[in-house]
């Protein structure tokens, strides 16, 4: 009898031990998930406010320790230009932070002045400047600096190539390719002063103190040498030489170093109520990315299975027709399905970490003019 | 630069030059997740000045400690991010390899 009445005692102390630490299911679904409905997604907005379940004794805070604890990465994919992982455990605030930064403010080089010698192909020379700001340059960016209006172009901050090229009188049409672009290391051949005042000679465009060769660990180049820049017809030429420097992607896209960063909240799709037979069939055959399949049960009877809702694309075809009150499509709120797709400056892991640096450093900027 | 008033600390308005959404935004999730914090909230006064205002209401500490606190906190979270970032890549990059070999001592 003593061990029953213990049992008893312990059940009760249970119950409001785990009312306090839980919220209902209904509010747990509303927190962590979006649900994507036939006509709308309802619940977009999720809790922020600490003290959002206070009333029902549930703490919605996060401190430090309990984000690191819960905070996890998981690569799926990683090649030279581009990759993809799964952030879990973060807010999109955050997330949405670095996908910014990746696009705007992450530094790379691209040509942004152009000096131009002779042009006499069809193309004119604004076009032809802009497209040769938009070759990706194989340039670890980290090894310079930036540049301002007033610095003169040095070895630090410039990188300069040179493109001369011809096609001869009567001979076919040729096509000028970015790997034509040849870089100089030792900086600006094109001499600033005029023939009349040559006399401190050599004075260039650029003041380079010692060879870019001896600073850097691997020659400069472009990243693709097969980008088309222009095509010269017979007795047509470019002559120019192009000064790349440091720049960010809110200036201008031609500095941006992703072709494009983006995430999407991990799918989630629950059959609510057994779909079986034809029906399932029918499901099956609806979803155009093949999220569905069928099982096989024992008596020959057929039922639809959840079997890639990572494939998911949100098109919501299945909670559309006759069978779809028996489905929900949701979205798990802190779950990112991240995706770097780097130009090439930089491989793409690296590029992450550069973002993350960056909030990291504007936080530091912030917090030092508070004090 | 913080705007409020002199007797009461617990609530003010911090402009900051040369900031967007990026920062305003993740601070604001940080703050959020702050019990001391009872409101807090950022705008973009007009779209082509770099420049966001971000208010935080307290329910007693003085405002600024708390933003301060709060951006050490997103900073730590950062330096999480990153490291596990890291030993995610470098694990990623380990199994890889691991597996390339597997394949070939199957083939042997």
């Amino acid at each position: 009898m003593p061990k029953k009445g213990t049992k008893s005692k312990k059940a009760v102390d249970d119950v409001p031990d785990q009312q306090e630490n839980k919220l209902p299911d209904y509010l747990e679904l509303q927190r962590t998930r979006v649900v994507c409905n036939a006509d709308a997604p309802i619940h977009t907005q999720g809790f922020q406010y600490s003290g959002a379940f206070a009333a029902m004794g549930v703490d919605n805070s996060v401190s430090v320790e309990k984000f690191c604890k819960n905070f996890k990465i998981d690569i799926k994919r990683l090649t030279e230009d581009d990759m993809e992982f799964d952030m879990i455990g973060v807010d999109a605030s955050i997330a949405n932070a670095f996908r910014r930064i990746l696009i705007a403010e992450v530094p790379t080089m691209a040509i942004e002045k152009i000096f131009m010698a002779d042009n006499t192909s069809v193309i004119a020379d604004e076009v032809l400047s802009h497209r040769l700001g938009l070759i990706p340059l194989d340039a670890d960016p980290r090894l310079f600096d930036y540049i301002s209006e007033n610095d003169v172009p040095n070895e630090r901050n410039t990188i300069v190539f040179k493109l001369h090229v011809s096609c001869e009188k009567g001979s076919q049409r040729i096509t000028v390719k970015s790997g034509e672009l040849e870089w100089l290391p030792e900086g600006s051949q094109l001499s600033m002063a005029s023939p009349a005042q040559s006399g401190d000679k050599q004075k260039t465009f650029t003041s380079f103190s010692q060879s870019q060769k001896e600073i850097l660990e691997k020659p400069l180049g472009v990243k693709f040498k097969d980008i088309t820049i222009a095509r010269l017809g017979p007795g047509q030429a470019i002559e120019l030489e192009a000064h790349a420097v440091k720049g960010v992607g809110k200036v201008h896209a031609k500095w941006s170093p992703v072709a494009t960063a983006w995430y999407r909240m991990l799918p989630e799709v629950v059959i609510l109520e057994q779909i079986e037979g034809e029906e399932a069939e029918e499901l099956v055959k609806k979803c155009p990315v093949n999220v569905f399949d069928i099982e096989d049960l024992g008596n020959g009877g057929k039922r639809a299975v959840v079997a890639k809702p990572r494939a998911c694309t949100l098109c919501r075809e299945c909670v559309m027709g006759p069978c779809g009150e028996k489905i929900q499509l949701r979205r798990v709120r802190d779950h990112f399905i991240y995706t770097i797709e780097s130009t090439g400056a930089l491989p793409p892991e690296v590029l992450f970490t550069e973002a993350v640096k960056i909030l990291e450093e504007k936080c530091e900027r912030v917090i030092s003019e508070l004090s | 630069m913080e705007h409020g008033s002199l007797e009461d600390s617990s609530a003010s308005t911090f402009s900051i030059m040369e900031e967007d959404h990026t920062l305003a935004n993740s601070v604001r999730f940080v703050l959020n997740q702050d019990p001391r914090v009872a409101f807090c909230g950022y705008s973009i006064p007009h779209p082509s000045e770099n420049k966001v205002n971000i208010r935080v209401q307290t329910t007693g500490d003085p405002a600024k400690d708390v933003l301060k606190d709060s951006l050490q906190d997103l900073m730590v979270m950062c330096q999480h991010i990153r490291g596990t970032f890291d030993t995610a890549v470098a694990d990623f990059r380990g199994n890889k390899l691991a597996d390339a070999m597997d394949i070939d001592l199957n083939k042997k």
